[in-house]
């Protein structure tokens, strides 16, 4: 029986590695923890040993193909056995059965009492056949490929009903999930909610031309804040408070494929304009992919904005290995009362998210208090 | 022989050509596999010599200077089985090899280098150097410059390669490669950051206490190390 040979996963933020070496050729025999290939993964090269000890009956990743951890990239059995499935990496979306409730990146076991082609194993994950209900008309009872035909063509209901299908994560979902679980076990979360007025920015914004978003005001408030505030700024790297001279806002981007955060470098020397400009130009960059490897690093706090959105207040994850996360809420008009009067004022809920490991709760109140005093006063 | 769980037994070699420290790493990593030493610090420099990694050997342009120059300079050329680009060492530049077995808490090859940079960042704070990292990059860095580079291998999470530490390197031999293949940041040195290096011997200690203290290793004396297997390894002339 073969064995197939996986990309490994070498740390728990690595999504893919490179194949930069085939120690063993199509034919060799290995010994298992014999190395068989090398990868490189940002700079660091490893050679990864064989799983199983064999003969190496099939490359499916050739050097200089970068392909996601989990991948089956050689195949290991005994000499002259037919290779399982000719199909290349990546690993094929696999139909996943309720019942079954398999992986497709689990070890493929399938057929392991019975021998099956290549052709008959397409064919019935081409049609979804259930293997097992058939009965084979070949040599010692095997199942052919006039057998699946025979099968699809009578229209017999395939035995278990597909319910669900499971498909590979793109590389991007798969880093945005392991960032929010990685902040998540790594910070202690805590949530403070301030209500912001927003009247006053309304009169400044109406003065101005061309008029900037309200994220621009609150951009401005966060950078000057930070810059008055430098705890909230740093990060935490295992035992060590990191302290950052430059404040680089990130601004949350929603994509119709994901999610992205780009940097405002140096946010706390910009005015409200051309924060504006430099927000907008990040944001139609990334939603263009037009971003470059610079425009995302360097964060050093980030601002999510699902008001945007209809969202009154949420309570973000913080984006790792920053402190400290603003989520705006939507900016409406709401009744609220002012000097005994009830009136119509616009009005937002900030929310800070922050990690209580560096930031106590009396300091991140002060924080948001510092913003909210910046948004609320009269046109200077 | 086995080792000792947590011993980091430290070597300070002088200056050892580039592909006989290939050799002698090679003996160790093996020795290192078997459990037949403990945990390696290799603190040594080069003479000039400019080496491809592994992911280098695709982007020649990465190499500026003709081999005219190279010879000119008298700099040698090699292509090496670490992780990286192309890299430069000579004389004046600490360079580290860490043969430490990750395995069984420390198998994560992010955490590992991030773990070298924490190291190297605490090991020039003791001169009053602030370097920090820079996202998506490897090395420590001040400001748009690097400071130390990092490339590594491992073999059944037996680590080699390692670090490359500017101390007092002509930084003007870096202007024949792009630095590991980044283009638009430069080199730095301690010496061109504080004016006046400070003294090997007091840099050595450092790296290789900061090193300890962030793989929880306890350095093993000198003395005892002398007569050890390792150093005979080290020895060993093929």
């Amino acid at each position: 029986m073969s064995t197939d040979v996986l990309m490994p996963q070498m740390g728990e933020s690595i999504a893919e590695g490179t194949v930069v070496r085939w120690i063993k050729k199509v034919g060799e025999t290995v010994d298992r923890d014999e190395p068989l290939f090398e990868i490189s993964t940002d700079k660091v090269d490893a050679e990864v040993p064989s799983p199983q000890g064999g003969v190496l009956l099939q490359i499916r990743t050739e050097v200089g193909e970068t392909v996601p951890i989990d991948t089956v990239v050689a195949v290991i059995g005994e000499a002259g056995e037919q290779v399982p499935s000719a199909e290349r990496a990546p690993p094929t979306p696999a139909a996943v059965s309720a019942t079954q409730g398999g992986s497709a990146a689990g070890p493929r076991s399938s057929g392991g009492a019975r021998r099956l082609s290549p052709v008959v194993r397409r064919l019935a994950a081409e049609y979804g056949v259930d293997l097992d209900s058939l009965r084979g008309t070949g040599d010692g009872g095997r199942i052919t490929k006039t057998d699946v035909l025979a099968s699809v063509q009578s229209g017999a209901p395939p035995a278990t009903v597909q319910v669900a299908r499971a498909e590979p994560m793109s590389v991007m979902r798969r880093q945005i999930a392991q960032h929010m679980v990685l902040s998540r076990r790594t910070a202690a979360h805590v949530h403070t909610i301030f209500e912001v007025d927003f009247t006053e920015v309304s009169v400044r914004r109406q003065a101005a031309e061309p008029r900037p978003t309200y994220l621009a005001y609150i951009a401005d408030a966060v950078a000057r804040t930070l810059s008055e505030m430098p705890v909230i700024n740093a990060s935490v790297e295992g035992d060590s408070v990191v302290s950052h001279d430059h404040v680089n806002l990130g601004i949350a981007v929603a994509l119709d494929w994901g999610l992205i955060v780009p940097v405002v470098k140096d946010a706390d020397r910009m005015t409200v304009s051309q924060l504006d400009l430099a927000i907008s130009d990040l944001a139609t960059r990334a939603r263009s992919k037009q971003l470059s490897p610079d425009d995302v690093a360097e964060g050093t706090f980030t601002i999510t904005n699902p008001g945007g959105f209809g969202s009154i207040a949420g309570l973000p994850i913080i984006n790792h290995p920053q402190s400290a996360i603003l989520c705006v809420g939507a900016i409406e008009k709401r009744p609220a009362v002012v000097d005994n009067a009830v009136l119509s004022r616009l009005r937002s809920y900030l929310t800070l998210g922050f990690d209580h490991r560096l930031i106590d709760g009396s300091v991140a109140d002060q924080f948001l208090a510092a913003i909210k005093q910046k948004l609320e006063a009269g046109a200077e | 022989m086995t080792s000792e769980p947590g011993r980091l037994e430290v070597r300070k070699l002088g200056q050892v050509p580039y592909l006989k420290a290939i050799d002698g790493q090679r003996r160790l990593v093996e020795a290192r596999k078997r459990d037949e030493i403990p945990d390696q610090l290799l603190l040594l420099e080069h003479p000039s010599v400019i080496t491809v990694g592994v992911s280098g050997r695709r982007h020649r342009e990465n190499l500026l200077a003709s081999p005219a120059e190279l010879a000119r300079r008298n700099i040698d050329l090699l292509e090496v089985s670490r992780g990286g680009d192309v890299t430069y060492h000579g004389p004046g530049q600490l360079v580290g090899y860490p043969i430490l077995d990750l395995k069984p808490d420390r198998c994560d090859v992010h955490r590992y280098v991030r773990d070298l940079e924490e190291a190297l960042m605490r090991t020039v704070a003791r001169f009053g150097v602030t370097a920090g990292r820079v996202h998506g990059l490897t090395g420590i860095w001040v400001g748009n410059e690097k400071l130390a580079a990092i490339g590594v291998r491992l073999s059944r999470w037996v680590t080699s390669h390692g670090f490359a530490l500017n101390v007092t390197t002509q930084l003007d031999a870096f202007e024949l490669i792009v630095p590991c293949g980044i283009r638009g940041r430069g080199v730095t040195s301690l010496e061109r950051l504080l004016g006046a290096p400070p003294a090997w011997s007091d840099l050595e200690a450092a790296a290789a206490e900061e090193l300890a203290v962030c793989f929880e290793r306890s350095i093993v004396s000198s003395a005892v190390s002398e007569n050890s297997t390792a150093a005979r390894l080290w020895a060993t002339r093929e």
